[in-house]
């Protein structure tokens, strides 16, 4: 059985500065890696000796609107499903500079997600064999899930507030 | 015994001795009326209550329904159901024009009316946005009395409205404004 400490020990030896913020909410071991690192690490984790972390769980954006030059994160879950261990790793972009590798190479997986991430955030997947909409209509001109809209579009008529009761 | 059953009324007319003269308004009216072959699109919870609609206990098909059309070709009535998604919109419109004249569309719950709950950017808020509607059904989801009720108003407009309407301005004005020929 893996705990997080070991797995936590191991990847600090191994990428050292390049990992950190490490965390355990709800027991889930959660860390963040540079974007130069995440995907050594995801392929260290995969064909590490003992941890063999061979699933891809999902991978998803984050947008933190007012956190500044840290605007999206990409996180990924992978699962051992030999040793039943997960993790979490974060990797967080500026506005400015949103692209990350894809991770296709590994997990093939990888691919409708990283598209879907691309299509409601507008995270640029490196290397991405196809890196299109997904989900919604193609002639969509913007990132749906970024923090940015307001919930309710504010210029229709027939949704009343006294119909509401509000 | 009183049979509790009811045959549709001969229409209004001239009878005699071994004849009986009416129009053909009238009668390619009831023709139609009670022989209205529905083509469930169905996407969500409004498609389960037309599932009881359409089953032995409701049974649509004692309003001439008997037969869901699965093509679009041999329909009468679009019944769109559920939520419709804007990806999903050209697919609607699609069938809606592959559907052969005389044709009827009823947008049945809230979802396909307006939009429903989902005020959202991925959700068509009501069909009508893309294809005329002549009866809308309200309810999340309504009750398989409803929607026989607004089965029951298309077989109203079948009948009474005129073979030609099809073809008089005011619909041809309708169709323009969908970008419909």
């Amino acid at each position: 059985m893996l705990t997080n400490q070991e797995v936590a020990e191991d990847l600090l030896k191994k990428f050292g500065d390049d990992v950190f913020d490490f965390e355990e909410p709800y027991g889930l071991l959660t860390l963040t890696t540079t974007r130069e690192q995440a995907i050594p690490m995801l392929e260290y984790l995969f064909h590490h000796e003992k941890f063999q972390a061979n699933f891809l769980t999902d991978l998803t954006g984050i947008h933190y609107p007012d956190s500044e030059g840290k605007e999206f994160a990409v996180v990924y879950h992978v699962h051992s499903l030999v040793h039943n261990f997960r993790v979490r790793i974060k990797v967080f972009l500026a506005e400015a500079d949103i692209h990350i590798p894809t991770a296709t190479g590994l997990y093939a997986s990888a691919n409708w997600m990283e598209r879907e991430t691309y299509d409601f955030f507008g995270i640029l997947f490196d290397g991405h064999p196809n890196l299109k909409r997904i989900l919604n209509i193609e002639e969509m001109d913007y990132f749906p899930m970024r923090r940015q809209y307001p919930l309710e579009d504010s210029t229709r008529e027939d949704k009343i507030d006294a119909l509401f009761g509000r | 015994m009183k049979s509790s059953v009811e045959i549709v009324k001969a229409p209004e007319g001239h009878s005699g001795a071994g004849f009986f003269a009416s129009s053909f308004d009238e009668v390619i009216g009831i023709a139609r009326s009670n022989s209205l072959w529905p083509l469930p699109f169905a996407t969500s919870c409004c498609g389960i209550e037309f599932m009881a609609t359409m089953g032995s206990h409701y049974d649509i098909a004692r309003f001439g329904s008997e037969r869901p059309s699965f093509s679009p070709r041999q329909a009468d009535i679009l019944m769109v159901m559920g939520t419709i998604a804007k990806k999903m919109a050209p697919i609607v419109k699609q069938v809606y024009l592959q559907m052969a004249e005389p044709r009827w569309v009823m947008a049945m719950g809230a979802c396909a009316s307006s939009g429903g709950i989902f005020d959202s950017y991925s959700v068509l808020q009501g069909i009508d946005r893309i294809i005329p509607v002549d009866v809308y059904v309200p309810g999340c989801p309504p009750r398989p009395e409803q929607v026989i009720d607004g089965l029951m108003q298309i077989q109203e407009l079948a009948r009474n409205e005129s073979l030609r309407r099809r073809n008089s301005d005011e619909y041809q004005q309708l169709l323009q404004s969908y970008n419909i020929q």
